[in-house]
């Protein structure tokens, strides 16, 4: 059974219409890549899976299930523990690294030190910031440097223990080598969660994708093996797309 | 060279608001500070006020003054709170543009207006339910807390609109429900706007005049229980100066000293909390 099934998804900010009758299945621990000039409904997207849209006031119709049950029947908090995400901009919150990574856990269920101790090593560890970050857990969190702070994002999504993870854009503001970083951290994590990466930089999504699907105008217009929908797509318009003729 | 002409006229004006500051102070203490050094710190701060036969204790006033602001905050912090979180977290724009103006308007309402209300509706309510005279702490306590919302209110709405969106979705992303994100991310994140509002809403309570005057029983005494008359510095002020003569006068303008002190210093706090960042 597919991870995430998206049935019939519309979503709607006012009249606007973001995304137009989406069908698509993540497979579990899969890293599916989404692509598509501005404005094609990527982001939309990732915010209609965990509900995010909600505080948009966007709306949606159609089905998304998680692991076969509607996400409109997990409660809100419970859904949004299961699919994390990190977002274009690393928002970190005000506070101390540290602070940052038990926030999530401490909303759910009462945490003793030790327990707070040992998600932060591991969620660093996973995020591959642990070792530059450990002598200075009680620093802000503001202070790091760009990089450092998505993954700090990501480290904070895993802490949640949860079981897909989102991606909206995430290296688009950061250097080459933190972009590396980030992509080795998702390879690794692969192993263990589920990832939809939507980003701008096609040579990303076939760096590190197992799928790729690519929107536009908010349809799906094609999705597909990463390496066959690089080498020879179906549709034109992905073709187009991908050598860079528009977008 | 008219540019010139009129940075000097506006240089005039900003000094003449700092000259008459300056004087309104220098006048005060000039008129009250001597009193107290010839009457003796032991006798100024005693229980004793009978100014007419050298008796110049104002402890109980003070003691008035705190009690009434203490009451005031008690009142109007968590309803001023309150009042800031729903409008700024979880109303619509509508209710958003509706509410903050009438809640603003509280401020222009002249105190003598809220004294008449505590007169009429208050203190009756207050005699009837818990006995005593009704002119109270309590009353002078709730009229005030009313009196300081707007500046509570519209403070602490500022401070949380001043809170960077991202942080509400990276708190929400984490699963976190719209009130565990007011308690646990934006009122720390506000702290310093919302204490600053809390600290001018105490200026304002502790500096209040008519309304006290008319509610709070003006007795002479450290009130026993909240349900006791009371008198508060300013109370004292307005209520003597009329007919005081000499020392009796200056020992009015030593509490208006004592009053300003107290005000200045709350009014560094405010500087002090919301500069730091």
């Amino acid at each position: 059974m597919a991870k995430i099934s998206i049935r019939e998804l519309n979503l709607y900010y006012n009249d606007h219409q973001a995304l137009k009758s989406i069908n698509l299945d993540v497979e579990n621990k899969e890293i599916m890549a989404v692509i598509g000039p501005a404005n094609s409904g990527k982001s939309s997207l990732l915010r209609a899976l965990n509900r995010l849209y909600e505080i948009d006031y966007a709306r949606i119709t159609g089905k998304i299930l998680l692991d076969g049950k509607d996400i409109f029947e997990i409660p809100i908090n419970d859904l949004r523990r299961r699919i994390g995400i990190v977002f274009a901009t690393p928002v970190v919150l005000p506070g101390s690294i540290r602070k940052n990574l038990s926030y999530g856990p401490k909303l759910h269920r009462r945490i003793g030190k030790s327990e707070v101790d040992d998600l932060v090593y591991n969620a660093l560890t996973s995020a591959n910031l642990w070792d530059e970050v450990k002598d200075r857990l009680e620093d802000s969190a503001a202070r790091l440097s760009g990089g450092q702070q998505q993954r700090l994002c990501i480290a904070r999504a895993l802490a949640m223990q949860p079981e897909v993870i989102l991606m909206d854009e995430p290296c688009s503001g950061l250097d080459p080598v933190s972009t590396a970083k980030i992509e080795a951290t998702m390879l690794e994590l692969k192993k263990d969660y589920t990832f939809i990466l939507v980003t701008n930089n096609t040579k990303q999504a076939a760096r590190v994708s197992d799928r790729t699907a690519f929107f536009l105008l908010g349809e799906l217009i094609e999705i597909g093996k990463t390496q066959k929908l690089f080498t020879s797509p179906t549709d034109t318009r992905t073709d187009d797309y991908i050598r860079g003729r528009f977008g | 060279m008219k540019d010139k002409i009129a940075e000097k006229i506006l240089l005039f004006i900003a000094l003449s608001a700092i000259l008459s500051l300056a004087l309104i102070t220098f006048f005060i203490f000039q008129q009250g500070i001597p009193l107290i050094f010839k009457a003796g710190l032991a006798n100024f701060f005693s229980l004793k006020w009978a100014p007419t036969r050298a008796g110049f204790g104002i402890l109980s006033m003070i003691i008035g003054s705190l009690m009434v602001t203490v009451g005031a905050l008690a009142v109007g912090v968590p309803f001023g709170l309150a009042g800031a979180i729903f409008l700024a977290e979880f109303s619509s724009k509508t209710i958003q543009k509706t509410l903050k103006p009438i809640i603003e308007l509280l401020a222009g309402i002249p105190s003598v207006v809220y004294g008449f209300i505590g007169i009429v509706i208050l203190v009756p309510f207050i005699r009837n339910t818990f006995g005593g005279p009704g002119f109270s702490v309590l009353a002078a306590s709730i009229i005030l807390g009313i009196m300081i919302l707007p500046t509570i209110v519209s403070i602490s709405y500022d401070a949380l609109l001043a809170v960077p969106t991202t942080y509400r979705e990276g708190s929400y992303a984490v699963g976190a429900t719209k009130w565990q994100t007011v308690v646990m991310l934006l009122i720390p994140a506000a702290r310093s706007g919302i204490v600053a509002g809390i600290i001018l809403g105490m200026g304002r309570a502790i500096g209040e005049t008519m309304a006290v005057i008319m509610i709070a029983g003006n007795a002479l005494k450290i009130p026993g229980s909240i349900f006791d008359s009371v008198r508060t510095l300013t109370s004292t002020i307005a209520l003597e100066l009329g007919y005081a003569a000499g020392d009796h006068r200056a020992a009015l303008f030593a509490c208006g000293s004592i009053l300003f002190l107290i005000i200045i210093v709350l009014n560094i706090f405010a500087i002090r909390i919301t500069g730091r960042k």
